[in-house]
């Protein structure tokens, strides 16, 4: 634990970055700023799991465990999207969500 | 000494946040991202937390970062202004997320949490013997799940982002 910081002022700090990354899902237009504000989001919550691990039960690592999982689930829909919004741009030459009416092939 | 680090790397978190949300350039909007996430592996480092430090900093900061870096020079030119939602919008947003704040503020900090007061160090083979143990509280069923899960988004990708084959313009070059 981080010495003279309270579990109050870290679990404030993950609450800001949440809705930051819900205010950004909300109000962008693009594919990959909506990716960007997702990756906020996951970072969000990683951080959480791990402070309530070190702070309410310093001898189990379940906490630490979960992150890694969220992490390595991430990197997966990371390359997926990406994957997806090239293909889409090869054939609609546009990121923008307007622009995306079909997920046709 | 470490409470005024925290503090410094919390501020460099959220208004690198903020301008990632708000940048109306898409390859600054990636850079800002990769600071916040170079600030988070900085509390896992604060809270004494190695390993998962060092995974945050290559998984994220190595790999998700150069991979939307790539995506976003592929798809944009780096001149191009994105279009953003209207003011109207984007106040009424901003409201509600400041409404969610501080609900969950509120919540936070009437919450009695019993916070124990002992200071262990996790090492690195400690946590893979959690993720490898298949007793009472392994992980092992999950952890061969994930390796599943990564070998099906990995072919998934090169599959998707490979797209139709492209047909020869014109036959007397093959």
């Amino acid at each position: 634990m981080i010495e003279g910081i309270s579990i109050y002022e870290i679990l404030t700090l993950t609450s800001i970055l949440f809705f930051i990354g819900v205010y950004g899902f909300i109000t962008r237009k693009n594919l990959i700023s909506i990716l960007i504000s997702v990756e906020l989001i996951l970072n969000a919550s990683v951080v959480n799991f791990v402070v309530i691990n070190k702070y309410l039960y310093p001898d189990m690592l379940q906490g630490v465990f979960f992150s890694i999982f969220i992490i390595a689930v991430a990197a997966a829909e990371t390359a997926l999207a990406i994957s997806i919004i090239i293909n889409l741009y090869r054939q609609i030459s546009s990121v923008e969500v307007k622009d995306i009416e079909t997920m046709k092939y | 000494m470490e409470r005024y680090i925290f503090y410094m790397v919390a501020l460099i978190m959220i208004v690198s946040a903020i301008a990632s949300v708000s940048s109306r350039k898409m390859l600054r909007s990636v850079i800002y991202l990769l600071f916040v996430l170079v600030s988070i592996a900085g509390i896992f480092f604060l809270i004494d937390y190695n390993f998962l430090a060092a995974v945050q900093l290559t998984v994220y900061a190595g790999g998700i970062i150069v991979l939307m870096i790539f995506s976003v020079l592929l798809v944009h030119h780096i001149e191009m202004r994105l279009e953003v939602a209207k003011v109207s919008k984007r106040i009424l947003t901003a409201i509600a997320c400041i409404i969610g704040i501080g609900v969950f503020v509120t919540t936070i900090y009437s919450y009695d949490f019993k916070v124990e007061g002992i200071a262990t160090t996790t090492t690195t083979e400690d946590i893979g013997i959690g993720l490898l143990s298949f007793g009472e509280g392994g992980f092992i069923l999950p952890f061969e799940v994930i390796s599943v899960i990564l070998l099906a988004a990995m072919i998934g990708a090169i599959v998707i982002a490979k797209g139709k084959r492209l047909e020869p313009n014109n036959d007397e070059t093959l």
